[in-house]
């Protein structure tokens, strides 16, 4: 096993060729790091691969496409381990919004009830 | 109220439990501030950090799209074959007030990027700016992750927190002062009931001697009036009980 921990990324076409241009795509015969989301591709795929990274010990960080965030909501608000990170970043089409960021909403009440 | 028997022993004990938890309650509040503090560092640069990865990112995107003008459709390329993750992330750990957060910093295996030959047709220098694009993002994430992990992390770590201090402060130590409270009044009051002891079997030593002064007083009228010497009773200690054996009375004795 290599030292270091995997970045995997769920997100449109995009988002995931832009990450894996940047170095982060790692497939081996077990599969891969990465799922393309496209229009027709199945929100049971979606959470299995959410899932299956976030049981992987060797996946440090999940980047995950804000929109198919929210499609599967309901996985992530049962989510409260700390590795893998959940981190949810912009798409092309759809702007970023801090709104329905569970982390953001965090700070945000933090934020504005603490001053 | 309570179990414990109320002895010294246990004050002393009580005492010193109440001195611990304080020093505790002292020490946890500590800690819960210097959390608070991180904490608050963390949920600004968290916010900051993530109003700018928007704009970073869009323009990382337009220049998704420009390659994509440029080159064509290369995105079905990139995801193909076999490849090895060039970026990874080293876990450390940073030590806040006793928590342990974790940190993820970027890690370059070193391995030869796929896809060189990508854009050889055209729209090269295009895809090469979309790399440097994501790498930057990726790095911004990468602290972004970091700093959402610690924020995590600390929150938790600060409910614990504040739920210890709050229990030390509204439970234990009030329990304790209650214990304490019970143990002082218990010894109180047996204090004061040793106190009335001691007055009412004094108080009855005294009745008996008076008595006694009476009973002695008509004695020696009755014997004033028989003119009987008086056989004194019960206080024949007083007199001289060798009297009798005196020296001067014995014949000397010769051998």
């Amino acid at each position: 096993m290599e030292v270091g921990k995997l970045i995997a990324v769920i997100g449109d076409e995009d988002t995931v060729t832009g990450f894996l241009l940047a170095g982060v795509g790692h497939r081996t015969a077990d599969g891969s790091n990465f799922l393309i989301v496209k229009q027709d591709t199945k929100l049971q795929q979606v959470e299995e691969a959410f899932q299956n990274f976030s049981v992987r010990d060797d996946v440090g960080i999940i980047l995950i496409n804000q929109h198919v965030a929210n499609d599967i909501r309901h996985i992530l608000k049962d989510y409260h381990e700390t590795i893998p990170t959940v981190l949810e970043i912009p798409s092309k089409e759809h702007p970023y919004d801090p709104e329905q960021d569970y982390i953001m909403q965090r700070v945000n009440m933090f934020l504005g009830g603490g001053m | 109220m309570s179990e414990v028997p109320p002895t010294r022993m246990n004050q002393q004990i009580f005492k010193a439990k109440k001195k611990a938890a304080e020093g505790g309650h002292k020490l946890l509040k500590k800690k819960a501030d210097a959390l608070k503090v991180k904490f608050r560092d963390y949920a600004k640069s968290i916010a900051e950090t993530k109003s700018s990865m928007a704009t970073d990112a869009a323009s990382a995107f337009f220049s998704m799209t420009q390659a994509e003008y440029a080159a064509g459709n290369f995105k079905r390329k990139v995801a193909e074959g076999g490849m090895t993750a060039r970026v990874r992330v080293g876990a450390g750990v940073d030590n806040v007030a006793g928590v342990k957060l974790p940190v993820f910093t970027k890690y370059e295996t070193g391995a030869t990027a796929e896809n060189q030959s990508l854009g050889l047709v055209g729209g090269g220098k295009k895809i090469l700016a979309v790399r440097e694009k994501f790498t930057v993002v990726l790095e911004m994430l990468i602290k972004l992750a970091s700093l959402q992990t610690s924020f995590q992390t600390l929150d938790e770590a600060l409910k614990v927190t504040n739920r210890r201090v709050n229990a030390l402060e509204n439970v234990t130590i009030p329990r304790i002062e209650g214990v304490l409270d019970y143990i002082s009044r218990e010894l109180d009051e047996l204090e004061r009931e040793d106190f009335t002891r001691l007055k009412l079997v004094q108080g009855k030593k005294q009745e008996e001697a008076k008595e006694e002064e009476k009973a002695k007083a008509i004695a020696a009228k009755l014997a004033a009036e028989s003119g009987k010497p008086v056989l004194a009773r019960g206080k024949e200690n007083d007199e001289d009980i060798t009297a009798q054996y005196d020296a001067d009375d014995d014949a000397d004795v010769v051998f």
